[in-house]
């Protein structure tokens, strides 16, 4: 039978040194702390970084730019891991803020193939970044364009072999998103089972938007 | 902060009265978190986290901890019965449909016209705006729950916000461990001041000026 299980090593064979990396997790929730791990241990560099925040120092996604794997951060907060202020105060992490909706709408719009959004440009106080001015439906909007990546790394509870999805609880935050917006999207999963056995009304994330399966036991069967 | 927990608590029970039964409500990081442990349960308060539930419920006790059941801030907590999860452009679909009541949000500073700043303090820390830039705009009522001067000693109400702005004109209502204040059209009406501090005290360290209620209530 057709599987998309693949050894961890397989699976991150894809990201290589200045990629666009996207990754789920809110703080640790939800975070695919094994492919984190396996990309920091394969020594890439150089990432551009797209998710909800930095992360911890030690733990999670925070743990890649502690170690400088990461030179340009898309994100809405870094509050919870200081080492990224700092290294963006030291003009060594270039930093990019989004409010969060606007950011994982982006992200949405990129995952279904949209160029971009219209959003109200009252929303916001003073930002990095902005998008493209415009009148739409009489009152001054922002253009902002989609997001996508190269690869998207995601924390699920269930895969089926087919790469079917369902996500746990406050786990599940951007992760949807992230699975859609990648051209390639690794899915790391408490547990895989044989196509069949999820409940088709239940699964979030349809297969076609996955593209390799890791256990976070790490083995490939 | 620099606020001590029962200060903290104080200023959470205060904010809980202006919550009414049935309503829908967002906590931000910090004082807004301690304000669930005033609400009573039977009034049936949907609270609203932005990493995606709606029906957030208390504390959990020590070892019933769900890993993947927490708050915006990261802690550890449990949903009520009529709960749901969702992924994060729903939970700012709620957000910018102007379905929540009541959004309780910290600050670092707020100045008379409501403008709001919580993201950063340029050249020392940086937070990022997270949604506070969207609940601070889409929210019906927003409410600042925040100590009344910095670390520093500084007033965080002014005349003018020195920190980069988060979202313009949007705060209804300012509530510290000293005093409660609305943002009016007219700048800012001082309605209580909390023992023990003195009016003059909250005069005193507010950088903006005050309009004094006719109704201004001195709260034991």
């Amino acid at each position: 039978m057709l599987s998309k299980l693949v050894t961890r090593e397989q699976a991150v064979e894809h990201v290589l040194d200045g990629s666009r990396l996207m990754h789920g997790g809110f703080g640790t929730i939800g975070s695919p702390a094994l492919l984190i791990d396996t990309i920091l241990q394969k020594g890439i560099r150089s990432l551009t970084l797209i998710g909800i925040d930095a992360g911890y120092p030690h733990v999670g996604i925070g743990k890649l730019i502690s170690h400088r794997r990461v030179k340009h951060l898309i994100t809405t907060h870094i509050g919870s891991n200081p080492e990224a202020g700092q290294q963006m105060m030291d003009g060594k992490l270039e930093v990019t803020f989004y409010s969060q909706g606007i950011l994982a709408e982006k992200i949405r719009a990129g995952g279904v193939g949209i160029p971009g959004i219209v959003v109200d440009a009252n929303m916001g106080g003073e930002r990095t970044e902005g998008g493209e001015p415009v009148i739409f439906a009489g009152r001054p909007c922002l253009i902002e364009p989609a997001i996508t990546a190269e690869v998207g790394i995601v924390y699920a509870k269930q895969a089926d072999t087919y790469g079917n999805l369902i996500f746990d609880k406050t786990a599940r935050n951007l992760n949807p998103l992230v699975a859609m917006a990648s051209d390639i999207t690794i899915a790391e999963v408490e547990e895989i089972v044989p196509v069949g056995e999820l409940d088709p009304e239940k699964i979030v994330t349809p297969g076609i938007f996955v593209d390799w399966i890791v256990t976070r036991s790490g083995g490939s069967s | 902060m620099g606020l001590e927990i029962d200060q903290r608590n104080m200023v959470a029970r205060r904010a809980a009265k202006e919550i009414a039964p049935g309503m829908a409500v967002n906590l931000g990081i910090g004082i807004p978190e301690l304000v669930a442990d005033f609400i009573p349960n039977e009034w049936q308060v949907m609270f609203h986290s932005v990493n995606g539930i709606l029906g957030l419920g208390p504390t959990p006790l020590k070892g019933e901890e769900d890993q993947h059941i927490s708050n915006a801030g990261g802690a550890p907590v449990t949903v009520v019965p009529g709960a749901s999860y969702f992924d994060s452009t729903i939970a700012y679909g709620m957000i910018r449909r102007r379905k929540l009541d009541v959004a309780f949000i910290g600050a670092l500073q707020v100045n008379r016209k409501g403008d709001l700043a919580n993201w950063i303090v340029p050249g020392s820390r940086v937070h990022g705006f997270g949604g506070g830039a969207e609940l601070a705009y889409y929210a019906k009522k927003v409410i600042v729950l925040m100590s009344h001067v910095d670390p520093h000693g500084e007033p965080k109400i002014r005349k003018e916000c020195t920190l980069p702005l988060t979202a313009k004109g949007c705060v209804d209502l300012i509530i510290t461990e000293r005093a409660v204040i609305e943002v009016t059209k007219n700048g800012l009406l001082l309605t209580e001041v909390m023992y023990p501090y003195s009016l003059e005290n909250v005069i005193l360290h507010t950088g903006a000026t005050l309009n004094i209620s006719e109704n201004l209530q001195l709260v034991d």
